[in-house]
């Protein structure tokens, strides 16, 4: 009996329940498939933001698909695809935004931050190294 | 520095930082500014939803100041805002342009002429290709237009009068003076 309980939970626990998301046809060029899946995985949902259009099953997103699908069947490179992309819905449609213009402050200020953090703690330890120490071992 | 000065330091940090974060609460992170703000609105060439034989283009916003208005039936918020929409086009305010998002035509004509048509013209943009070139992610927009056929305002979201006279009404008087 306990057998039969244990395989019957196991068997529903390895259920995955698979909804497909992209019902477009897959290109017949596995390349062109596998450019295209690295593509939509780059792009936000722009209704659902924190999703990107490969995650997504707005049909925004589902617009979106079909568009970069056409482009690339244009012969479109990635490169122009971002651009047409960019010129609608701006830099925050792209996941990963680009190292020009608006968003290189969003690249450069981590390693500013760093910059000054360091060199704050620089500061301060130098600072503490001239420090003498009296018998109590307290600083002066 | 002096001692005080150092202990001061936090303090003037947090001061610097209150107006800062106040503004961050204000902003609606959700909203994506539009692309075409002082830029040509892009362009289009659709049919008409009551007339497929007629065209509608950014060569009729050409002239004057319009509004171009993102609506479909699926939607909840064009439902709120049509009564709106159906006084400004009866005080005849401005002329009001719409593309129909990716609608079905028979449902879009039952709407219209079950709530009345405040546009001058709605365009079919069955497939939505239109609405990707507009920039729109989420209906009901209106898009604020000048005579030159360049977007000067996006608006998101059902409009009613509150956000009609703050938004648009001082952007008309600045164009249309």
């Amino acid at each position: 009996m306990m057998q039969r309980i244990v395989i019957f939970f196991t068997f529903i626990f390895l259920t995955v329940t698979a909804f497909a998301i992209d019902t477009g046809k897959a290109f017949d060029d596995p390349a062109m498939q596998a450019r295209y899946e690295h593509l939509i995985a780059e792009i936000r949902c722009v209704t659902c933001q924190n999703q990107t259009i490969k995650d997504s099953n707005a049909f925004i997103a589902a617009d979106l698909r079909r568009e970069i699908r056409r482009l690339m069947e244009e012969g479109k490179d990635d490169d122009e695809i971002a651009d047409f992309l960019v010129t609608r819905y701006g830099d925050f449609v792209l996941y990963r935004p680009r190292f020009a213009g608006k968003t290189l402050a969003l690249w450069i200020a981590p390693f500013l931050l760093v910059l000054f953090g360091g060199f704050a703690i620089f500061r301060v330890i130098r600072h503490r190294m001239t420090l003498s120490v009296d018998e109590d071992g307290k600083a002066q | 520095m002096t001692p005080k000065t150092r202990y001061m330091l936090p303090l003037y940090a947090v001061i610097i930082m209150i107006p800062i974060l106040y503004l961050g609460l204000q902003s609606d992170p959700s909203e994506l500014p539009s692309q075409y703000i002082g830029k040509p609105a892009p362009d289009f060439d659709l049919p008409m939803l009551k007339d497929p034989a007629k065209n509608v283009s950014t060569a009729d916003l050409q002239g004057k100041v319009s509004l171009v208005n993102i609506w479909a039936t699926w939607c909840g918020g064009c439902r709120a805002e049509h009564a709106f929409l159906m006084q400004l086009s009866r005080e005849k305010t401005i002329p009001i342009y719409a593309i129909n998002w990716r609608d079905n035509r028979p449902k879009a004509l039952s709407w219209l002429a079950e709530l009345g048509d405040p546009y001058v013209a709605s365009g079919f943009d069955e497939d939505g290709r239109v609405g990707i070139d507009w920039g729109v992610y989420g209906a009901p927009e209106t898009f604020l237009v000048n005579t030159e056929g360049h977007v000067v305002y996006r608006f998101t979201g059902p409009l009613n009068r509150a956000s009609w006279e703050e938004e648009f009404v001082p952007r008309i008087a600045e164009l249309t003076k």
